[in-house]
């Protein structure tokens, strides 16, 4: 066990767990921040987006110990009470279905909408082809993602 | 028109206090319900509200709670089920907070997910609810008011006379209201009145899951819980040895046990789970057949030539047909096991407590986790309780209790509190997946191009009956024969989204195609004549479905595609018939460098009146998405008893890049409201296959598309146009 201070949602916050441990599991079992969810394990389905220094990071291929003093932001600290441009696009757009993968698409929208803030649709397409919506929401997520480049 | 009903008994029980306390016992993660935002909590509202009936409870302020009983695992219930209680209630949606109710088979009949039948079941249970709490209501007023009640109006929570002037908000009378009885008969509304039905009402959890707020089963967390992953036997094998020692050296693990074919570590959270699962050492044995797909393939073959098949139907003399045939066309067709792949995996909570046992977590089949729970254990099923949390995804897999029971087990053994989850890989090996399934098709066409015979013969892997013997081509053929035969395999088989009818469809919408070209006809011609036989001189006795209803999905999809009109685009049609409700779906198809690329669909459906039309267009997006991807991409191949596709880096699912415009229409028929979770999904699989050979000339005759040797000189896209 080794002792780590996380820097998330604009807090630090000291765990005790192996070093090998992936962030996803820090902020769901030891943090309680469930927001980030558990889906594929291996980096394939991007459920479990977060930003580490404001890029689009799979936290449950990042272990604890290689997140040093980088900023971590999860889908409970986007924004202060649910009002990032992309969040208030989702809602407006209606975008889920069972909405379990909603919170990585969110986190990996507001990343690539932070580094390109007027995407072409193809530009859309590429970067949110990272995530998989078993559901099938992809119009809409689509649509959504374009609607928060235009609001924001 | 205006319906007058009677009210059952169950659903209006008396009108009485609700208890909130008991509700939001085990939600203490739940409190999703922002203070900042909205007055008061939705527990704050309970506490003072009185409760008119199984599904709606109104406090003295004028909120209104509404309870969706059945599970929401992405269909829309959670808010569908309320918009149609509110409607009749006259409510202001604005003032509405759903509640998903725990199981309850005293106050609800059907409180669960599955085969579309959610909104048909209910729709008239839920208005009559909405109606007689409004009647109460009105009652209540025109009683305070000294008034006629027939004079009084209720608009968006808002009770009025407009002779005296009085007016007052739902919440005023409910004191009133709780001393009468509510009617046996109500009348309901006429549905061009209906205000909140038909429009595009917001998903109720919006906020919840766009803010990463717990609401699944696998955020459910509970003080002292433990956490377990499970070791599961390949299929046809059970176990022989056991060495733990590796796996309980990691640090976390508190225990190793053993039940049935399965191994559970436990310990207090899971990455440490997810390591000492790969340390523990199983040796296994056979106990039943252990199957590859190579034994697959060659079961196939031996029971399609010479296997003893139930005969479903069987119309005229099928061997004259055959035998006086001017042309006979024949084909087989096969699709693979496939995983239901939800999003978020298995998981369940139990607490065993002598006799008493929680569960809360993700089920389709709440009732069938408390009944398999209550035998396993010997108990009375009332011991049970079972709380329904939000599920990420369902596709059938939770229809199953599979998971639940292992919670149970492991909680029993532990004494404690224990949550199972199942990582990605469990998942795809652990079994309940859509059944294989292989099919032969033949077709006699008399000398003018007519179907003069048809007979089916399918071959399931624990399929049940592979076929749907009443469904169209069924009536329109003179002689008919349709026969099933079950391979009863090792590897478990489930209901996965619109089952059977998920590859029938498009196996027979191929199939209905090689006919068509073979006499000559156009595809949507010829299907018209079918149904038009149909419908003057059905054959047979039993039809599964309303002509006139598929005539009018195939017509209008064939206006709304431009059918025909594009030599440059090649299309490919297919119309199905499932769970009450009629698709028909029309995929387009342009070549680019030599490659077929799939740009659009447009899909007609005919569900009856569409209660929310955001959620009817998900569904219908959703089921065309769901089914085209398993169609081009899906495939779980088996070695010894273990699929060979793990997660989904070799289990390939659709992504955005992959998803074609789709065009979504409806016809108003003016019938009530069928399910839309999985009609949309059967016609994909042969609109695309379909198109695929009028672009190609390349029949696909099996899934995966992209995996069959058609496509292995070149490439098969899909692409937004």
């Amino acid at each position: 066990m080794a002792n780590f201070n996380l820097k998330i949602n604009g807090k630090t916050h000291p765990v005790d767990v192996e070093d090998d441990t992936p962030l996803l599991w820090v902020l769901r079992d030891h943090l309680g921040l469930v927001g980030t969810k558990f889906s594929c394990g291996i980096a394939q389905c991007g459920a479990c987006t977060v930003h580490l220094n404001g890029n689009s990071t799979f936290s449950c291929v990042t272990p604890v110990s290689s997140v040093g003093n980088a900023e971590v932001t999860t889908i409970e600290g986007l924004s202060a009470d649910g009002d990032h441009p992309v969040q208030k696009a989702w809602a407006e757009v209606d975008v889920a279905q069972c909405g379990y993968c909603q919170a990585g698409q969110i986190m990996n929208a507001a990343a690539f909408l932070n580094e390109n803030s007027n995407p072409t649709m193809d530009e859309i397409d590429n970067a949110m082809n990272r995530n998989i919506c078993r559901c099938g929401t992809y119009h809409k997520i689509r649509e959504a993602v374009a609607l928060a480049a235009k609001t924001k | 028109m205006t319906t007058l009903t009677k009210a059952s008994r169950r659903d209006f029980l008396k009108i009485a206090s609700t208890t909130a306390g008991g509700l939001f016992i085990g939600f203490n993660w739940f409190s999703c319900d922002s203070p900042k935002v909205e007055v008061l909590s939705t527990e704050e509202i309970l506490s003072q509200a009185k409760s008119f009936n199984s599904y709606l409870s109104i406090s003295p302020t004028g909120d209104v709670v509404i309870y969706s009983p059945n599970p929401e695992l992405g269909q829309n219930i959670k808010t569908s089920f309320p918009m149609v209680v509110a409607e009749e209630l006259e409510a202001d949606w604005e003032k509405v907070r759903v509640v998903q109710a725990t199981l309850d088979p005293a106050k609800y009949d059907r409180q669960l997910t599955g085969g579309s039948g959610a909104m048909p079941h209910s729709w008239e249970r839920l208005r009559k609810a909405g109606a007689t709490a409004k009647f109460v209501l009105v009652a209540a007023a025109a009683k305070t008011w000294n008034v006629p009640a027939e004079e009084i109006t209720v608009e968006k929570g808002i009770i009025s006379h407009k002779g005296s002037g009085k007016k007052g908000h739902f919440g005023e009378f409910v004191a009133e209201a709780s001393t009468m009885t509510a009617p046996e008969e109500v009348t309901l509304k006429d549905k061009k009145d209906f205000k909140i039905i038909g429009t595009p009402v917001k998903n109720v959890d919006s906020k919840e899951m766009y803010t990463g707020q717990p609401m699944y089963g696998l955020d459910f967390y509970r003080e002292g819980m433990l956490h377990a992953m499970i070791q599961r036997a390949p299929f046809g094998m059970k176990i022989k040895s056991v060495d733990d020692s590796a796996a309980r050296g990691v640090s976390g693990v508190k225990d190793v046990i053993t039940f049935g074919t399965s191994v559970a570590v436990v310990g207090t959270s899971t990455w440490p789970l997810l390591k000492a699962k790969k340390l523990i050492r199983v040796e296994y044995e056979p106990e039943g057949d252990v199957e590859s797909s190579a034994d697959h393939d060659r079961i196939f073959k031996e029971l399609l030539a010479t296997g003893k098949a139930e005969i479903k139907r069987e119309n005229g003399d099928v061997d004259a047909a055959f035998k006086n045939a001017a042309q006979v066309v024949s084909a087989e067709y096969q699709c693979p096991f496939l995983s239901h792949s939800p999003m978020e995996p298995e998981n369940f909570f139990a607490h065993v407590q002598g006799d008493k046992v929680e569960l809360i977590g993700p089920t389709q089949t709440p009732d069938r986790a408390r009944q398999e729970t209550a035998t396993l254990l010997g108990i009375p099923p009332e011991n049970v309780t079972v709380e329904i949390t939000r599920l990420g995804g369902g596709f059938g897999r939770r229809l199953r209790a599979d998971y639940v029971i292992e919670a149970v087990e492991v909680s029993r053994a532990m004494n404690a509190p224990v949550k199972v989850t199942w990582s990605r890989e469990d998942e795809l090996t652990g079994g309940a997946y859509r059944p294989a399934v292989r099919y032969r098709f033949e077709a006699a066409l008399d000398a003018t191009g007519n179907m003069v015979g048809y007979k089916l013969r399918g071959v399931g892997m624990n399929a049940g009956n592979c076929t749907r013997e009443n469904n169209f081509p069924a009536g329109a053929v003179e002689n008919v024969l349709i026969e099933s035969i079950e391979h009863k395999s090792t590897i478990t088989t489930n209901a996965w989204r619109a089952p059977i009818t998920n590859f029938l469809a498009y196996a027979e919408q191929s199939f209905m195609d090689e006919v068509a070209l073979a006499a000559k006809k156009d595809p949507v011609q010829f299907r018209l004549e079918l149904l038009q036989k149909t419908k003057t001189s059905p054959v047979g006795g039993d039809l599964g479905y309303d002509v006139d209803r598929m005539i009018g999905v195939v017509k209008t999809a064939a206006e709304k595609s431009n059918w025909g009109k594009n030599p440059d685009v090649k299309q490919g049609f297919s119309v199905y018939f499932s769970h009450r409700s009629y698709v028909a779906q029309v995929a387009d198809i342009t070549m680019e460098g030599g490659s077929p690329v799939l740009k659009k669909v447009t899909a007609v459906t005919d569900c009856g009146m569409v209660v929310n039309p955001t959620g009817a267009n998900h569904q219908v997006r959703g089921g065309i998405v769901d089914g085209m991807g398993h169609a081009m991409y899906g495939n779980l191949t088996f070695e010894n008893g273990v699929p060979k596709q793990k997660n989904f880096d070799s289990y390939r699912l659709i992504r955005m890049k992959e998803v074609p415009e789709v065009d979504v229409h409806y016809v108003d028929s003016g019938f009530d409201p069928t399910g839309l979770g999985e009609p949309a999904l059967p016609p994909t699989g042969g609109a695309i296959a379909n198109a695929i050979f009028a672009a190609t000339g390349r029949r696909l005759r099996s899934q995966p598309f992209i995996e069959q040797k058609e496509f292995s000189d070149i490439k098969l896209e899909i692409r937004r146009g």
